[in-house]
């Protein structure tokens, strides 16, 4: 079973490597691509029903044991995580295929979109597998390099400037990352996160909070929690509807994850919970509040975005397995829910030209099917009862009342409160795109009327339109409406499907995450369990079959 | 343990200039501060790898002697990614300066945000029985099937404007 653990990355890289190999030829690299990402969800779900049967599976790289060679860790949250962005990085990649991001879009390199979504895949992977902080670095940095191409893909204005944001936001959480893994090597003498757990509770406090503060902050860069968020709204509206679906699905639960990890297994008798409680709190309502003044729906989906990892964080705080096993179940459910949205706004944009409210209307009439695409899960994210969303919400805030302290219960009320603001930002979002009559532009700039502030952003809109389209002949608002894809749809309805199935196997999910919190709340047997397996893998024989696997690449 | 320093002075110093260079708008300054910062790090890693000595090759020298090669391990990987995102971060500011109207490599705003800055009520217009009873009615067939309809009523209206005429 540990010789399936390093496949995981390594597929996506061969793909991304066979795909490089056919520039221009799209058949063959969508077929890798596809081929690629279906044997990920495969070996995903594998490893999911093998961690949960079997145990925790550690796979030591190169046969060396755990404190000197790599180890790679699946446990049963990594596993969840595995399975849950394979399904996501399938699903969206067929929405892209459905929506074939080469269309009229003839400066936009689509050559270097299949291999560099694989990569982008394969560092997913490869943060979620760590169990060596070294690699976790190395992990983020194949994602973020791959994101940095992803989200300036065609180099357009737009998405040069918001990348440019993107890129350097990045590097700096990068470079904090790297100097807080030197920090801790300096302080332990290792990276081995089992050992770590070991080690960093010797020292002493004063330490340890320096250590646990550094990589917070590296991570919640990442994760886009409240003080350090605010690049995120920035940069993923501008990337093309898939790549921003994605980002939004995946990069941010990245973040969260590696908050996870560092609180249970580094740090697990940490002193900042009460600071992160703070954040989450912050985060909730200042992310909410942004969304709710938003104009465009992109960008209200990454406030929304931001605002719902306070409820991660929250999960994170109330550090018990209860508290774990909620986040757990609700980064899966927002996963999945907030692509889903995602890729309904790219519906949205392809059937309305724009995503701008302000130039929306009368969808509802024009096509229903997408009416209903973006109404199911808003009112899964808005944590209407019976979907997911309410289930995790509800879980979390089961595990914050069993806290029964002040600042628990204030959450508790908060996050009830944004979860209510989520859904008024939405549903104005969908009343005016949807429900409303389409605004007629002839009308709003009659002379006779003074024009109103609508018909002035309107205008200003238009103008800003047209000179995109001068300087790129690619830019999105600028699209015609097209008939719409049956793929993009399917892939849109698909992912739907994923997140009812959340819903309604809400039961053995639910169990699982409760496990998964368990493990995250006893570091000490994972620990145990990566320094003592010298043994009985022989070395030779897991290493051989990856070796093979990179030779027929 | 012995720290050189040397090494911490220009660690120091590094820090501080590819911090400040970080904070400036324009981009290439940006990229020397972020070169600044990276090679800082680096530093700070090998620092951390505690005191110096023999190279780590197998029997050259005996164990305590030797100098920790892990650390100088991750400080490859480190330099090897330092490079290849200042390889595209160069990229990146050619083709913004490229793109940039006034021939100018700086970080750019961003216009929605300033849009949304100076909107002074939002768009929620309330809508009135008289603008629902202005608005034409869709139906409920698709675009393709729109078409022909919209085509036959203008050959209908032109073919009434020629009998007219």
């Amino acid at each position: 079973m540990t010789v399936l653990v390093p496949l995981v990355v390594l597929v996506p890289l061969i793909g991304a490597a066979l795909a490089l190999v056919f520039p221009g030829r799209e058949r063959v690299q969508q077929s890798i691509t596809v081929t690629a990402l279906a044997i990920v969800v495969g070996l995903g779900s594998t490893l999911m029903w093998a961690a949960d049967s079997i145990g925790t599976l550690v796979m030591e790289v190169g046969g060396w044991a755990a404190p000197f060679g790599i180890a790679l860790v699946v446990d049963r949250v990594s596993a969840l995580m595995l399975t849950v962005s394979a399904v996501v990085l399938l699903g969206v990649f067929l929405f892209s295929l459905g929506q074939g991001l080469a269309d009229g879009d003839e400066e936009t390199p689509v050559s270097i979109y299949y291999p560099t979504y694989l990569v982008l895949g394969a560092g997913v992977c490869n943060a979620f597998i760590a169990g060596d902080l070294f690699n976790l670095y190395v992990g983020f940095e194949i994602l973020l390099v791959a994101s940095y191409v992803l989200i300036t893909l065609g180099g357009t204005t737009q998405r040069i400037r918001a990348g440019v944001t993107y890129v350097v936001v990045s590097l700096v959480s990068s470079i904090l990352f790297l100097a807080a893994i030197g920090l801790i090597y300096g302080a332990t003498g290792t990276v081995n996160m089992a050992q770590l757990t070991v080690r960093i509770a010797e020292l002493p406090d004063e330490t340890q909070l320096l250590l646990n503060l550094a990589l917070l902050i590296a991570f919640g860069i990442k994760a886009a929690v409240f003080p350090l968020a605010f690049w995120l709204p920035d940069s993923y509206p501008t990337a093309p509807a898939p790549v921003t679906a994605v980002f939004a699905g995946l990069l941010t639960k990245v973040g969260v994850y590696a908050i996870i990890r560092s609180q249970t297994l580094l740090f697990p008798d940490s002193s900042i919970d009460g600071l992160l409680l703070l954040i989450a709190a912050l985060t909730l309502i200042v992310g909410i509040l942004g969304a709710v003044s938003q104009l465009d729906v992109k960008r209200l989906l990454s406030f929304t975005l931001i605002s719902h990892i306070g409820y991660m964080i929250f999960g994170i705080a109330i550090a018990t397995s209860a508290g774990f096993a909620a986040t757990i179940y609700y980064i899966a459910h927002h996963i999945i829910v907030q692509t889903t949205l995602f890729l309904a706004v790219g519906l949205v944009e392809r059937q309305g030209g724009t995503t701008s409210l302000s130039g929306l209307g009368g969808l509802m009439r024009s096509s229903p099917v997408i009416a209903v695409l973006f109404f199911v899960p808003m009112l899964n994210l808005g944590g209407i009862p019976p979907f997911s969303g309410f289930l995790g919400k509800l879980g979390l805030f089961t595990a914050g009342a069993q806290l029964q302290t002040p600042a628990a219960y204030w959450l508790i009320g908060i996050g009830a409160l944004v979860s209510l603001l989520t859904l008024y930002a939405l549903v104005r979002a969908w009343v005016l795109a949807f429900w409303r009559p389409k605004p007629v532009t002839t009308a709003a700039a009659e002379p006779v009327k003074t024009p109103s502030t609508e018909a002035l952003l309107l205008r200003k809109r238009e103008e800003a339109m047209f000179e995109r389209l001068q300087d790129a002949p690619d830019a999105q608002p600028t699209q015609k409406k097209r008939g719409i894809p049956k793929l993009m749809i399917a892939a849109t309805v698909g992912m739907i499907g994923v997140s009812l199935v959340l819903t309604f196997a809400a039961g053995p999910l639910f169990a699982y995450a409760e496990r998964a919190g368990d493990d995250l709340a006893s570091p000490e047997k994972l620990a145990e369990l990566v320094l003592e397996t010298e043994q009985p893998n022989g070395g030779s024989g897991d290493t051989s079959i990856p070796g093979e696997e990179g030779a027929h690449g | 343990m012995t720290m050189p320093l040397i090494l911490v002075a220009v660690m120091v110093v590094l820090f501080a200039c590819g911090v400040y260079l970080l904070l400036d708008r324009s981009l290439t300054r940006l990229l020397l501060g972020f070169l600044f910062v990276g090679n800082a790090t680096n530093l700070l890693i090998f620092l951390m790898s505690g005191s110096f000595g023999e190279a780590p090759l197998a029997d050259s020298a005996a164990a305590e002697d030797m100098s920790d090669p892990l650390p100088q391990a991750f400080i490859l990987t480190a330099i090897v990614i330092t490079f290849g995102v200042s390889a595209f971060l160069l990229a990146l500011i050619y083709r913004s300066w490229r793109l940039a109207q006034d021939r100018e490599d700086a970080v750019q705003d961003d216009e929605d945000d300033i849009d949304l800055a100076k909107t002074e009520a939002l768009t929620v217009v309330e809508v009135t029985d008289d603008d629902l009873a202005e608005t034409p009615e869709f139906s409920d067939d698709d675009d393709d099937s729109e078409g022909p309809a919209v085509a036959s009523e203008r050959a209908a209206s032109d073919a009434g404007e020629g009998k007219a005429r």
